[in-house]
This record gives C-alpha cells, sequence and structure tokens, in this order.
C-alpha cells in the first residue's frame, strides 16, 4: 500500500473520467429503456384483458426470479449462439438492463397508479371527462408522487447495478478504477475514490428528490 | 327529466338492483332513502353510467344511458355529481379543481372558467379558499367546494351521494344549507341521505330501497306520515327516534 498521493489521484482522472461516461450513458439508456417497457408492462398488467394481464404478469414473476447477472450472460454467451454473431458486451448488458429493469419498474408503477383511491377516478369520469384525461390530470399526477421515493430507490440500484459490466469486459467507472489500481499499484487509492464518488452520486440524487418532493407535497 | 325502467344489476352473483323504476321531473327533488347495501348508491352511479346495467333502461334528458351510442363524458359533462368522500383532486387548488372539467371537457377558456369558479365559490361561502389545497380544509368545506365543482359544468341534475355521511355532525348543515338553497333555485335534484330532516323539508318525493328493489316511491308528505309499506315504517322508526 501506497500513502494517499493527491496529484497521483488527479492524475488518473481522465481515465476514470472515460469510466464514468459509459457509468452514465449504461445508467441513462437503461433507465429510459426501463421506464418505457415498465409503463407500456404497467398498463398491461392492470388491463381488463385477463389474458394480456397474466402474460406481462408472468412476464415481470419470472424476470424478478432471475439474477440479473445471468440476464447479461444470456445475451452474451447464448443469444450470439442463436443470431450466429456475437452481440458485443455493451450491448447484451444494455439488453439485459433493460428486460431487467422494466419488470421492477412495472411493479413501482402498477403500485402507484393502484395507490390513487378509484373515487378520484370515478369523480372524473362523472365530471365529463374522458378516461384518458382522467388518467392524465388527476390519477397520473398523483400515482407520480407517491413512487418518486421508489423510482429513485431503483434508479439507484441501476446506477450501482451497472457496475456488472466488468464481467463482460465493458471499461465503466469501477473497471477503469481496477485497472488503473492494478496497473498502478494503487487499488487501496482507488477503492476509496470509487466508493466515494458513488456515495456523493447517491447523496445528491437522493436529496433534490426529497427536495422535489417537499415542493410538491400537499 | 330522468326515466329510470325496470333496472337490475348484479355484481357477479350478488343481485344489487332489482327491476327498479322511477322518473324524475324538471326541478324535482327526490331523496332516496333506505338501510345500508339496498342499492341506492348503486342506483344513482347507473344514472350517469358509472356503473352499467345488466337488464333495464335508463334515459336523461332523452338520451339513453346505456346505449352504445352515447357519448357518456359528453352526457356526465351535463349531470353534476357529489360524493361521499368528496373527491377533490388533492394535487389541485380549490380553483383548479372547480376550472379542470370546464376548461378540458367543455373547452371553456381559462380566464372565464375563473370568472365562473369564483361566483360559484361565492355562492357556497367559500370564495376566500380559492387558492387553498384541500387538505387544508375541513370536510364541511371540502363538500362545498365539490358541489361548487359539480355545478361549474352548468349541470341540468345534481346526483348527490350521501353528501354528508362523512362530515362531523357540526359540519352537515353548512352542506345541507348549500344543497337546500340550491334546490330553491329549481335545480333538479336526486340525494341519497340519511338526512331525514332535509328529506322532510326540501323533497318534493322520497324512494325508498331495500335489498336492491324500490320498496316505495311517495310524495314526501305521504312517505313520512303514512309509509305504504312495513319496511319503510320500521326503517322510519328505527332512524327518527334516536
Amino acid at each position: 500500500m501506497t500513502h494517499f498521493d493527491l496529484a497521483y489521484v488527479v492524475s488518473t482522472l481522465p481515465l476514470l473520467w472515460d469510466g464514468m461516461q459509459t457509468t452514465a450513458l449504461l445508467t441513462v439508456i437503461s433507465l429510459a429503456g426501463g421506464l418505457a417497457l415498465g409503463m407500456m408492462l404497467a398498463v398491461l398488467r392492470l388491463s381488463r384483458l385477463r389474458l394480456v394481464a397474466l402474460a406481462a404478469a408472468t412476464y415481470v414473476n419470472l424476470i424478478r426470479a432471475l439474477p440479473l447477472l445471468l440476464l447479461i450472460f444470456w445475451f452474451y454467451f447464448l443469444v450470439p449462439l442463436l443470431v450466429g454473431r456475437p452481440v458485443g458486451g455493451y450491448t447484451a448488458a444494455l439488453i439485459g438492463f433493460v428486460l431487467f429493469e422494466g419488470a421492477y419498474f412495472c411493479e413501482i408503477i402498477r403500485s402507484g397508479i393502484q395507490s390513487v383511491r378509484r373515487g378520484q377516478i370515478m369523480a372524473g369520469l362523472a365530471s365529463g371527462l374522458t378516461y384518458g384525461q382522467t388518467m392524465r390530470s388527476i390519477v397520473l399526477p398523483q400515482a407520480l408522487r407517491n413512487m418518486l421515493p421508489m423510482l429513485l430507490t431503483e434508479s439507484i440500484n441501476l446506477f450501482k447495478g451497472t457496475a456488472l459490466v466488468y464481467v463482460v469486459g465493458v471499461r465503466d467507472f469501477l473497471t477503469a478504477a481496477s485497472v488503473t489500481g492494478t496497473r498502478d499499484n494503487t487499488l487501496v487509492e482507488m477503492y476509496i475514490l470509487v466508493a466515494l464518488v458513488y456515495f456523493l452520486l447517491c447523496l445528491a440524487a437522493s436529496l433534490s428528490v426529497s427536495r422535489l418532493q417537499r415542493r410538491y407535497a400537499v | 327529466m330522468i326515466t329510470v325502467e325496470n333496472v337490475s344489476k348484479s355484481y357477479g352473483a350478488t343481485r344489487v338492483l332489482t327491476d327498479c323504476s322511477t322518473a324524475v321531473a324538471r326541478g324535482e327533488i327526490v331523496v332516496v332513502c333506505g338501510p345500508s347495501g339496498s342499492g341506492k348508491s348503486t342506483l344513482i352511479k347507473c344514472i350517469n353510467g358509472l356503473e352499467p346495467i345488466d337488464a333495464g333502461r335508463i334515459v336523461v334528458d332523452g338520451t339513453s344511458v346505456a346505449d352504445r351510442e352515447t357519448n357518456l363524458p359528453k352526457l356526465r359533462a351535463r349531470i353534476g355529481m357529489v360524493f361521499q368522500t368528496f373527491e377533490l383532486y388533492p394535487h389541485m387548488t380549490v380553483t383548479e379543481n372547480i376550472t379542470l372539467a370546464p376548461i378540458k371537457a367543455l373547452k371553456r377558456t381559462r380566464a372565464e372558467a375563473v370568472k365562473r369558479a369564483n361566483t360559484l365559490l361565492e355562492r357556497v361561502g367559500m370564495h376566500d379558499y380559492a387558492d387553498r389545497y384541500p387538505a387544508n380544509l375541513s370536510g364541511g368545506q371540502q363538500q362545498r367546494v365539490a358541489i361548487a365543482r359539480a355545478l361549474a359544468m352548468d349541470p341540468i341534475a345534481m346526483l348527490f351521494d350521501e353528501p354528508t355521511s362523512a362530515l362531523d355532525p357540526e359540519m352537515i348543515n353548512e352542506v345541507l344549507d348549500v344543497m337546500t338553497a340550491l334546490a330553491q333555485d329549481g335545480m333538479t335534484m336526486i340525494v341519497v341521505t340519511h338526512e331525514m330532516g332535509f328529506a322532510r323539508r326540501v323533497a318534493d318525493r322520497v324512494v325508498f330501497m331495500d335489498q336492491g328493489r324500490i320498496v316505495e316511491d311517495s310524495p314526501t308528505q305521504n312517505f313520512f306520515e303514512q309509509p305504504a309499506s312495513d319496511r319503510a315504517r320500521l326503517f322510519l322508526s328505527k332512524i327518527l327516534h334516536h
């Protein structure tokens, strides 16, 4: 172990910054994809058509029963066998994240919508609004506020979870730090730095959401 | 203006309405009463199509409610409804609650809708609360806002579903006073309520329901002085002597 050297840490920053960009991009794309998929699944799960609701529920329960790493391995190792060419670590990981987060976001969105009292829908409909208008103006704003803490928790999980791309050779923030630390024999500095950065980013996200919540609190 | 003909309805195997028929003329005030679970609330929710019916026919101002061709949002925009649990939108101010449907469903401008909202708030005695959120109002105040919200659509009739049942006793009168004033202005009203004093003072007719059937449908004075059925007599004796 070497002593903590600030000048050294600064010198590693460009490489780490590249890794952080990969982590950020993975998080943003997976979040967008996961939310879109989750929204769709939630609508399907709440459908009055039994078969549609059942299909969505089956997907959600199946995915939630599997380790995320297994999903990534499927797309990295098994799908190439089917399509006849390599998928690539980055793509495999992204697909895995989106499919996985979609199931979790589905449940968060569904419980958020269900947390709004049925009487609110009745009131909207009774006042002459269409079902779509009632959902948009009355149900979803309330549902969104109710699910904000859960959405944040899941997004933070996803952000941290992207570190799994290590196993399929994608150089994210943590991987970049590991590589640097191994090369320069500075793993202690690197891992402390990584922990600090993850901690500060997650803390900032939590604080901004609780502020948002206070602003929109009734 | 509103006719209910031989309406029946079940939830699965449970029959909630059996062969109900009645009619409400323009300007008439009808109170619907009866023990809990007798189908009163379901019946008035059928009138604006919030609950579908299995058999029979409901016609509102010439429009058949259960008809496939009927534009339900358009029909509902003409019938005001007030709920037991108020159902104000918690994420909107009082004014926003009242102007939402006029702006979205009637395509009124915001300025028009706000002006009308202010007039109505004045009428229900809530004009000082226009910018408050529902959570900062008492139950009675919330219900008065809910009445203003329903009136903002300039309805041809108003449906009240136990409007005072969720209120503390000292707040019941402020809501009943607003309803009485509305009745005196000639509004057509169907009111599900246990407030027999209100029924006696304001109603033209009383519909008494039991186990999903309309057991009695008579002018108010007759209902209170000489109820035709034993069931209504028993109900009145229980509800009036406590």
